[in-house]
């Protein structure tokens, strides 16, 4: 077998490993969001829930919390492995996105809030006009960082049977006896998604850079 | 008779066992100027929080108008739409142009039409004086003019009371005088001020009233020629003196 009809073979399995991603991600992100601003603005009951689910969330490696939410939720509901697989992968996300925000918020500074309470506006209508936009364009390249973990995390569905970029490799591997050649065509598969995310939010974040004297 | 606009009675504010400040008693007519002095340390900034309820007074109460803002009923937002406020650091939000600073407040808080607000937030950016930086980001501003656009923020709410609290502090001294200009200005125009300053020269030729607060009481309070002139006080006389040696060099300057 030649080396195009690898890439053709393994190439196929891309379309999941993005599906999953563009699930996982802004599922993480909206979750992230939501903890840090309890995390940050809550009362000490969500501050301690959220922190606590941050630490149990980041102390436990991916694949082992995969499994436990895909039997978890595919337990409770009917669900594909490539929902119940992006869903969790989302969740173990989420902690980590979190932090990025949580970190993003605080150095925003108090001040902002002041002042934005000074001229009359409620906590939430702060949050929403003043600390959020700032917050989000501060979190970009460390949340770049994330993505990239998260296109790579994906690969970890592959352990439900979803048949993405790894999960393909596997079995041509197996079914060609040539493994070298297999995976090396995953990784540069990989390489690129992780390649294209990250210049995409570079693009992004000079696109909402707030213009400011040298 | 003049009309009392904001009336203090017996406040206390402590920090755990610290007090900061206690049963201090004051008022400001409308149209005045006051003006407030002292070492740092003494509760003058934590008195200005209290007023506009960033901060929670333990004890006695404030009223703005005729309505006690320190009552529990009270909603503290419509409270701060009333009453204006400068910070030392300014405090721009940094994602908005001067022009988008000036127009959040009277877009999400007054909920004024986009056209309405712009034209009020151009207004309130020419009286002072920047009109032409409207569509600068406060990363592109200078710290004096940064402190001009709060200014015209705060103003924009149509405030009964605009609350100083140090706004020179944080300023270059050849920076200082543009923003002591606008607020000068305002003075002449019948705005009520309350005014946390080092800057003597605007005391004494601005204020109505000076108050010099000291370990958290007022120690006097007076007309600007009473208090530079005729201190009843000795420690009146050591502070202003200090005060005047430390600044008066920088006021020159500017």
């Amino acid at each position: 077998m030649d080396f195009m009809k690898f890439l053709q073979y393994i190439a196929s399995g891309t379309a999941y490993t993005i599906a999953v991603t563009l699930v996982a991600l802004p599922s993480g992100l909206l979750l992230g969001i939501l903890f840090s601003i309890l995390n940050v603005y809550g009362g000490k009951v969500t501050q301690r829930l959220t922190s606590l689910y941050s630490t149990i969330m980041r102390g436990i490696p991916p694949i082992v919390l995969l499994f436990i939410l895909y039997f978890i939720v595919s337990g409770s509901i009917n669900l594909s492995p490539f929902w119940a697989g992006s869903i969790s992968l989302g969740i173990v996300s989420s902690a980590y996105q979190m932090e990025i925000v949580r970190g993003a918020i605080l150095s925003v500074s108090g001040g902002q809030m002041m002042a934005a309470r000074a001229i009359g506006m409620s906590k939430n209508q702060a949050i929403r006009h003043v600390i959020l936009p700032q917050t989000l364009r501060l979190a970009i390249p460390p949340w770049s960082n994330e993505a990239a973990i998260v296109v790579k995390d994906s690969s970890l569905v592959y352990a439900l049977g979803v048949p993405e970029i790894l999960r393909r490799a596997q079995l041509i591997s197996a079914s060609t006896q040539e493994p070298f050649l297999a995976y090396a065509v995953a990784a540069l598969i990989y390489f690129l998604l992780v390649f294209i995310t990250n210049r995409l939010l570079d693009a992004l974040d000079r696109r909402l850079h707030i213009p400011a004297n040298p | 008779m003049a009309k009392p606009i904001l009336t203090i009675k017996k406040l206390t504010k402590k920090y755990g066992e610290n007090v900061i400040f206690h049963d201090m008693d004051l008022v400001v007519n409308e149209g005045d100027t006051i003006v407030i002095i002292g070492p740092s340390g003494t509760g003058k900034s934590t008195l200005l929080r209290c007023i506009n309820l960033l901060t929670i007074a333990d004890e006695g109460q404030i009223w703005l108008d005729d309505i006690e803002i320190t009552a529990k009923s009270c909603d503290e937002d419509k409270v701060r739409q009333h009453i204006g406020m400068v910070f030392q650091n300014f405090l721009l939000f940094n994602h908005l142009t001067a022009l988008e600073n000036v127009m959040l407040g009277l877009t999400k808080v007054r909920h004024m039409k986009p056209d309405e607000a712009k034209h009020k937030a151009l207004l309130e950016l020419e009286r002072v004086g920047l009109l032409d930086r409207a569509d600068h980001y406060p990363g592109q501003l200078s710290g004096g003019q940064q402190q001009r656009v709060a200014i015209a923020r705060a103003l924009a709410m149509d405030p009964r009371i605009m609350l100083f609290d140090e706004p020179t502090s944080a300023l270059d001294p050849e920076l200082i005088g543009e923003v002591l200009e606008v607020m000068r200005k305002l003075a002449l125009e019948g705005m009520t001020m309350l005014v946390v300053t080092h800057e003597m020269g605007f005391a004494r030729e601005v204020a109505d009233r000076i108050v010099f607060l000291e370990k958290g009481s007022i120690v006097e309070e007076g007309s600007p020629e009473d208090l530079f002139y005729h201190p009843k006080h000795e420690r009146t006389r050591e502070f202003l003196w200090k005060i005047t040696e430390l600044y008066g060099k920088k006021e020159k300057e500017s």
